[in-house]
């Protein structure tokens, strides 16, 4: 576990320095270090929106008109992407991330060779968004003049409204980049705290409106599509405005949170104290705390900190019935089925999460990466699960793949100097030659170790030696930094293959540890082989990744991509290969989904996994909680 | 056969087969030593994990699912798991295969040399081999050649070795080991000896099936065994035995392979070398004992002529592909792979289902010899009761019309259209002395003094009726095992043609009632997959209304004018089998006293039969075939007209329900008609 200096106070101020320029070194983003962090109240009543916003929003990432700083038909921030320079090497714009600004010269190679697609195809994109392609709203007039004098903010202008929906599925994205805007929302509202919900739900079930809960939008489970069948007015409910720490509380090393914040703000701000939640999911950037708990989400440091469901202490939702909540802050309860879990999970069918206690833990004093580089793949998941059977995962341990190791590669930044690139080529002489390691088998393990220094190094080493028992050899502090700034940039990265006629995705599952191995072989052979029944002209990519382990299974994490040059519907041809893989999926032993979550893009499989009866009561909570379905996003169930 | 033998074969049925090469004239051409001691490089499975026979068998034993039996005996019997292991090495020691190449290079020598004198040719479909090739780069592949000889075996590594394949490894049954030196180097070619029995051994169950599972799962060899068990004597496809190919699909269904490849290889003989020594084991004869001075006795066989083999590698079949949407995989999720779990219902039925397809497909591309055709004809001719055979013009006519009807069928018959017809039949009479001649234009079974001239073993003059009639039915039944390969093309029609004679009207539902009947009665006896009637009544209606013999609409069922030579014929050829199940019904009401073993089945029900047969109410001899009458006990005892009691003894009596067994044989003469609704409709 972390190391404890809690009561230095001088100490936990350099580990909160530390800690931020380790954040900082993922995102680099100017970190403002004045923003108090107090204990505020909601003051919804008597002053202007703006004005309140203004304020709300100084220091926070996300402002409510998203468009400001981010793309409308593609991932995270406007001044970041991909792009082939005039020289023909790829570049990845802006100043926001480590690999922003730099050139990154393997990529055009790696894009060719693996997909076949040629920077001489660009596919078309639609560049701005056509207000005349948005469906005119239908609001609900009685509603929208009590919301009014309610002085929460709202708006029904078109660039809002689509931004609000949808999430990041491929479907999604391509059909906006294609300028096609189905059902959308017909309004978003902004409140600002706890009480500006509980009256935007007691108005909409009073009209009867659709309430659709928007946190970060980074969903890749088309949870934030609109049902086309739904005929009331669709209200989208933002709570990214929310986004304070209302209270610290250091005895109890806990934190009250709203629940519209942000992953990178949550921890800038902690930080700032001297804490952290730990809580680290790839979308991190952008995705929200009340998204985390609607879709059980997990971190990749669950091993030290847990995953959301370890980290809450108490939930505060709003729902038409009215509020859930406990009475009580203890650490574990023998009362009956755990309320929280009708709460996590809920995929915004049951009412909004407005409030949220979490587990805070002081700053690690040291972090360290690392890599293991294993001869075959099978060896570096052999290697996993002992380190899972000794229960000594450092924070973060993942193991990738031989494509995906290559992925990786291809995104090494040019390097400044000679002596690296000669180093660089030492190494690999070293691990191919010397120690007859195949190129085309090897994969690599990232590590991220955390906590007192000495207790690092000592972790450090025992890792080490297990992976040394598999075959394994250290490669280095590098690779494995590497590795997780591919997490944050990969989502850009499939903006860019779309511009050269690549479409692809990733998706999730969790799996007992004997069948690790197979479901990685066989759901990678079903994309390739589904691929070339559908008519796919190319090979695809058809790459997993173990990302979590636990004791009893692991994470697995699949990317899938193909050059869709030649086909008439890239799309469906991309739906039913992604379904088949979920099937085969299913078929092997793995879950449905390990942090994703159903949404609607995987409810045909619910009644499966968790049985009829179990389908019955989760409908029976929703039937009594929201029986006029106002929450209807229509995910889940 | 100097030139290159390529046949194409333009097929009604639009069934797509490959052309075929002689693979033997480039051996008759070059050095047998230099291709015996040729680079033999393989192209291997793509997730092949290489290792070694003796690594191989570490491999199983350090097996979780031998391991997890081994603890579940010792816990049962009481005995240390030390012993028990040391048990489960023993029986891998006596399995496994111990593959080497030179011996190998061997038998490629030798075989050469005896296949050059003894085949005129052995045809091979390269495409084939190479979708095999291709097959085998891919995933697990499971060779499945259909087994009538001794030779298929040596036959398939053969052709593999020759092809530069890599080479299978081969479950053969225990008798083989009896052969000394010769079963220690099938091992070194590649075979492992599997027990013919051993129900309840849970231990070598769990050795047995990991050995299989680990060589499949690393891509270690290409599993090779025989789905229909044993040789077939009758040369009609067995019942297929689904042990191995529930082994072999279990790593499939449980996920740990993508996908395992099935092969079904057809390997047709014109002229089967255990021809007469098949007859005679059918006829009660028991078979011999294999042993290796037994082998240097049949050398005699080098001295003649066995024609051509045909080897047709069929499209290799995907596990998965059969499974799609018939197996719910995920039943597996719930309980640790490595223990051992009775097959589910719904795994059995897909098991079984797919061994059919397969024999299926075995059969489909068998080649049929123009002496197939004559084979049926001759029968048909003799049971008539026209000792004095046909004149060669009209087996010639007969032949080339039941050739274009079984093309017509969709039959794979290799028939030299090249070459005048006459001249076909007169070829493939000569090849088949030993059972037909040519006498003043007549050609006739070789039936008197049958055993006297040709097949040694059998007493000279036949002295008694008795013997003689044996020796008759030897030459029967040889020729029945020419015309059994022809069957498969012909059994669809022929339960309907039947089930037309018997009908009273015309109606439907009412011949297929009788069809239905006829097929669940013989469906030990040909290759019926369960629960396709229906699939199986339209393909014969099918075929019986393009060939023009019968015209059928919504309701009716009507045969045309020039339809009723077919029908007869197809008649005539279920009609031995109808007669034999019926004799083997009146055996059971009739003859059968109290405690009749199914041992004891086979002789009483012969001696009945030869009675028949002597008297002349019965004219098949075929049906002293100790093959047929277990059919159609094992029919029965499906059927619930016979049961079997557990007795004290060892063997469980037969308890004949006489009433059942009585209408049963009356349905079969069409003296009933069909009782039982059937449970499909049309």
């Amino acid at each position: 576990m972390a190391s404890n200096s809690s009561g230095d106070s001088s100490s936990r101020h350099q580990t909160a320095r530390h800690r931020l320029s380790v954040i900082a070194g993922h995102l680099q983003r100017p970190a403002d270090s004045n923003a108090a962090v107090l204990a505020v109240e909601c003051k919804a009543q008597g002053t202007t929106p703006n004005v309140r916003t203004g304020v709300r929003s100084e220091g926070r990432t996300v402002p409510r008109r998203r468009q400001e700083i981010m793309k409308w038909n593609g991932w995270g921030y406007s001044d970041s992407r991909f792009l082939f320079n005039k020289k023909g090497q790829a570049e990845f714009t802006g100043k926001r991330y480590r690999l922003s600004g730099m050139i990154i010269p393997g990529l055009k190679d790696w894009l060719e060779s693996t997909f076949g697609a040629s920077l001489q195809h660009k596919a078309p994109v639609t560049p701005i968004l056509n207000s005349g392609a948005v469906q005119p709203p239908t609001l609900n007039e009685a509603f929208v003049e009590e919301l009014r004098s309610t002085g929460v903010p709202f708006s029904h202008e078109a660039e809002d409204r689509v931004f609000r929906s949808h999430g990041h599925c491929l479907h999604e994205i391509f059909a906006l980049r294609e300028g096609k805007i189905g059902r959308i929302p017909d309004m978003v509202v902004w409140p600002n705290c706890h009480n500006d919900v509980v009256k935007i739900v007691e108005l909409a079930c009073k009209h009867n409106v659709c309430l659709i809960p928007y946190g970060g939008g980074t969903s890749v489970s088309s949870a934030l599509e609109c049902p086309p069948e739904e005929s009331r007015s669709i209200v989208s409910l933002d709570t990214s405005q929310m986004n304070r720490i209302l209270w610290i509380d250091e005895k109890n090393l806990t934190a009250r949170v709203e629940s519209g914040i942000v992953g990178q703000d949550l921890e800038r701000l902690l930080n700032e104290s001297g804490y952290c939640t730990g809580h680290e999911p790839d979308s991190m950037e952008f995705s929200s705390l009340g998204g985390w708990v609607a879709t059980r989400a997990s971190g990749m440091k669950k091993n030290i900190y847990g995953n959301i469901e370890d980290l809450v202490v108490h939930i505060k939702m709003v729902t038409p019935r009215g509020v859930i909540e406990k009475s009580c802050q203890g650490p574990r309860m023998s009362t009956g089925p755990d309320i929280h879990h009708f709460i996590l999970g809920s995929e915004g069918t049951l009412g909004v999460v407005t409030e949220v206690t979490l587990k805070i833990r002081p700053m690690p004093e040291y972090q360290k990466y690392g890599s293991v580089v294993f001869p075959n793949f099978e060896q570096g998941v052999a290697c996993l699960r002992e380190v899972a059977r000794q229960r000594c995962a450092p924070a973060s341990i993942r193991l990738m793949d031989n494509e995906q190791f290559k992925f990786g590669h291809a995104l090494k930044p040019q390097v400044s100097s000679i002596f690296t690139s000669f180093l660089d080529g030492l190494k690999k002489f070293y691990i191919t030659k010397f120690k007859g390691f195949d190129p085309n088998h090897l994969c690599v393990a990232t590590l991220l170790f955390e906590g007192d220094r000495e207790k690092v190094l000592q972790h450090e080493k025992q890792v080490y030696d297990i992976a040394a028992k598999f075959g394994g050899l250290a490669a280095g502090e590098d690779n494995g930094q590497r590795g997780y700034i591919m997490t944050f940039v990969i989502a850009y990265l499939r903006d860019l293959g779309m511009d050269y006629y690549v479409i692809g995705e990733s998706f999730e599952t969790s799996v007992p540890w004997d069948r690790v191995l197979d479901i990685c072989r066989n759901v990678k052979a079903r994309i390739v082989r589904e691929c070339k029944d559908k008519g796919v002209q190319f090979p695809p990519l058809s790459t997993c990744r173990v990302t979590q382990t636990y004791d009893a299974g692991a994470c697995v994490y699949f990317y899938f991509a193909f050059n869709y040059r030649g086909l008439s519907d890239p799309v469906h041809v991309y739906e039913q290969v992604e379904h088949a893989a979920r099937e085969e999926v299913l078929a092997n032993g793995g879950s449905l989904s390990h942090h994703h979550g159903v949404g609607k893009l995987r409810k045909e499989w619910m009644r499966e996994t968790v049985s009829t009866v179990g389908m019955g009561m989760l409908q029976s909570v929703k039937d009594y909680v929201d029986p006029n379905n106002i929450f209807g996003n229509r995910n889940l169930l | 056969m100097a030139s290159k033998v390529v046949y194409s074969h333009r097929d009604p049925m639009l069934k797509k087969r490959d052309d075929f090469e002689d693979m033997l004239e480039e051996r008759r051409a070059t050095s047998d030593l230099r291709y015996a001691l040729r680079c033999y490089t393989p192209a291997l499975y793509k997730g092949l994990t290489p290792c070694k026979s003796s690594e191989l068998k570490n491999m199983v034993l350090q097996s979780d699912q031998l391991l997890y039996v081994i603890n579940q005996v010792s816990k049962e019997t009481g005995t240390s798991t030390d012993e028990i292991e040391a048990e489960a090495s023993a029986i891998l020691e006596e399995m496994a295969h111990r593959l080497q190449l030179s011996t190998v290079r061997f038998f490629a020598f030798a075989l050469t040399k005896v296949f050059k004198t003894v085949f005129r040719s052995i045809c091979v479909n390269e495409e084939g081999i190479q979708r095999l090739q291709q097959a085998i780069q891919e995933h697990p592949v499971v060779l499945l050649p259909s087994h009538r000889s001794y030779m298929d075996f040596l036959l398939m590594s053969y052709i593999l070795y020759t092809y530069d394949l890599a080479l299978p490894v081969i479950a053969a049954g225990m008798d083989f080991m009896g052969m000394k030196i010769i079963g220690e180097m099938l091992r070194m070619s590649g075979a492992f000896f599997i027990r013919r029995s051993f129900g309840g051994d849970k231990l070598y169950w769990a050795v047995f099936s990991e050995y299989v599972k680990i060589m499949l799962k690393n891509g270690y060899a290409p599993v090779e065994f025989f789905l229909e068990g044993t040789r077939s004597r009758t040369a009609k496809s067995l019942t297929p035995k689904l042990g191995l190919l529930n082994i072999v699909l279990d790593p499939f269904l449980k996920g740990e392979v993508f996908d395992v490849s099935l092969v079904p290889v057809s390997i047709s003989y014109e002229r089967i070398l255990e021809e007469t020594l098949y007859a005679r084991e059918l006829l009660g004869v028991p078979k011999p004992k294999e042993s290796t001075s037994g082998l240097f006795k049949a050398r005699k066989i080098l001295s003649e002529d066995y024609g051509s083999i045909h080897v047709y590698f069929g499209q290799p079949v995907s596990a998965r592909s059969l499974a799609e949407g018939r197996v719910n995989r995920s039943q597996f999720n719930l309980i640790p792979r490595h223990i051992p779990r009775k097959p589910a219902e719904e795994i059995q039925d897909f098991v079984n289902d797919s061994a059919y397809r397969l024999v299926r497909a075995q059969e489909e591309n068998m080649v049929l010899k123009p002496w197939v055709l004559l084979a049926s004809l001759l029968l048909q001719n003799q049971a008539a009761g026209n000792k004095q055979g046909m004149q060669l013009e009209e087996l010639t006519d007969q032949a080339v019309w039941l050739r274009d009807l079984s093309r017509q069928f969709g039959a794979f018959l290799h028939w030299p259209d090249n070459i005048p017809p006459s001249k076909v039949v007169s070829c493939s009479l000569s090849l088949h002395q030993s059972l037909v001649r040519i006498s003043e234009g007549r050609v006739q079974l070789t039936l008197e003094q049958a055993g006297g001239r040709a097949e040694p073993g059998l007493p000279l003059p036949a002295v008694t009726p008795e013997e003689e009639l044996l020796n008759r039915a030897v030459i029967i039944l040889s020729c029945a095992s020419y015309r059994n390969q022809a069957l498969h093309v012909f059994i669809r029609p022929a339960l309907l043609a039947s089930a037309v004679h018997a009908a009273s009207v015309n109606r439907k539902q009412e011949i297929f009632n009788t069809f239905s009947f006829l097929r669940n009665m013989f469906s030990d006896e040909f290759i019926l997959r369960p629960g396709a009637e229906v699939q199986d009544f339209e393909e014969a209606c099918y075929l019986l209304v393009k060939s023009g013999a019968l015209q059928i609409n919504q309701q009716q069922v009507l045969v045309t004018d020039r339809g009723h030579r077919t029908l007869a014929f197809l008649t005539s050829i279920l009609d031995p089998f109808v007669q034999g199940y019926q004799m083997v019904c009146r055996f059971l009401c009739e003859e059968v006293a109290e405690g009749l073993t199914e041992k004891l089945f086979v002789p009483a029900v012969r001696k009945f039969i030869t009675k028949h047969l002597l008297s002349g109410r019965l004219k098949y001899a075929e049906v002293l075939s100790s093959d047929l009458q277990k059919n159609a006990l094992a029919a029965l005892l499906r059927l619930g007209a016979v049961q079997k009691v557990r007795g004290r003894g060892e063997q469980g009596a037969l308890k004949v329900n006489t009433v059942m067994v009585n209408s049963l044989e009356d349905t079969l003469g069409g003296k009933l008609p069909t009782q039982k609704p059937v449970v499909a409709r049309l």
